[in-house]
């Protein structure tokens, strides 16, 4: 397990009080892991500031699922 | 009670006279507070009149591009922001038949697309901080209406209506966003009004007076306080008893 992987669920867990278990590749923030649409914001804001990255809100849109945050976060931080 | 140590407000249009009462409020609660507004020198004043730290601000709340830098300016200075106000508001009545394009745009612009900007620009701050507070300045026009006042009407019913979606957005991030619609409060404007006018509209009120603005500042210091945290999505009618709802 990569160390992005590491602290991408790290925030998603403590943010949305879930199981680290259930934090897949395939599991989708709000349909699987209980988040709303404000959630994901605060996802991605602690996201950025985890990663000293900025998150465009149009590249913000298409990150899902914690598979696709922990890619886009590889890419960004790469 | 409604102790505001530590915490830091920006009032867009704190030359006027309710802005102002509403700066000189905050601060004497405890708070930072930044004065935006168009007329440096009046914000200059209001902040020469408040002990407490102040910040001047300049902001033409018709251009967006000078609004979007207002809350980042204000962050920076204050390192963060816990109260907004959204006070700023101007008029260009007209009766609905003679009101031309600009009017409406204008009024709609600084009244109503400004604090729909400033409001969204403080959520991230905010939520971040699991705080905030967000004030509108509405109007008793926004909630009865006003014949000549079409486009102020509809900016004024318009920031109570976004405040409480956003209120209900925010709400479980302990911000909350409210409003006050204050009725007839003494300043410039009214000063103008001759005895006639002055009698009509006393006519409507039964306090049988105007308001003041320390009266609606005071409203504002409660809505910014730990007090009001339970109270979001409300609008507060501050007009001696004119509009009962």
């Amino acid at each position: 397990m990569s160390e992005v992987e590491d602290r991408v669920r790290k925030i998603v867990v403590e943010h949305l009080n879930v199981e680290a278990d259930k934090v897949t590749e395939k599991a989708s923030f709000i349909d699987d892991l209980g988040a709303d649409s404000l959630d994901q914001v605060e996802l991605v804001m602690a996201f950025e500031e985890e990663f000293s990255v900025e998150i465009p809100d149009d590249a913000a849109e298409t990150i899902q699922t914690f598979g696709d945050a922990v890619s886009f976060l590889k890419k960004a931080t790469a | 009670m409604f102790d505001l140590s530590g915490k830091r407000a920006l009032v867009t249009g704190a030359s006027g006279g309710i802005g102002g009462a509403i700066a000189k409020a905050l601060a004497a609660q405890g708070a930072e507070v930044a004065l935006s507004g168009t007329r440096v020198d009046k914000l200059e004043k209001v902040a020469g009149e408040i002990s407490g730290k102040t910040h001047v601000l300049p902001c033409n709340l018709s251009d967006l591009a000078q609004v979007d830098e207002l809350v980042p300016q204000a962050v920076e200075a204050m390192q963060g922001l816990d109260i907004l106000v959204n006070n700023a508001g101007m008029t260009r009545d007209n009766i609905f038949m003679r009101m031309k394009d600009e009017e409406w745009d204008e009024v709609l612009a600084v009244n109503l697309t400004a604090a729909f900007h400033l409001s969204r620009a403080v959520l991230r701050t905010m939520m971040k901080q699991k705080f905030g507070r967000i004030i509108g300045i509405s109007s008793v026009v926004g909630v009865v209406g006003n014949a000549g006042q079409g486009n102020y009407a509809a900016t004024k019913a318009g920031l109570i209506g976004m405040s409480k979606a956003l209120a209900q957005e925010v709400a479980s991030r302990n911000i909350t966003v409210n409003t006050i619609a204050p009725g007839f409060i003494a300043s410039a404007m009214t000063d103008e009004l001759n005895e006639k006018q002055r009698d009509a509209i006393m006519n409507q009120i039964p306090a049988a007076r105007l308001g003041t603005a320390e009266e609606v500042a005071a409203c504002a210091v409660f809505l910014a306080s730990d007090a009001a945290a339970y109270v979001t999505g409300h609008t507060l009618n501050v007009n001696g008893g004119m509009v009962m709802i």
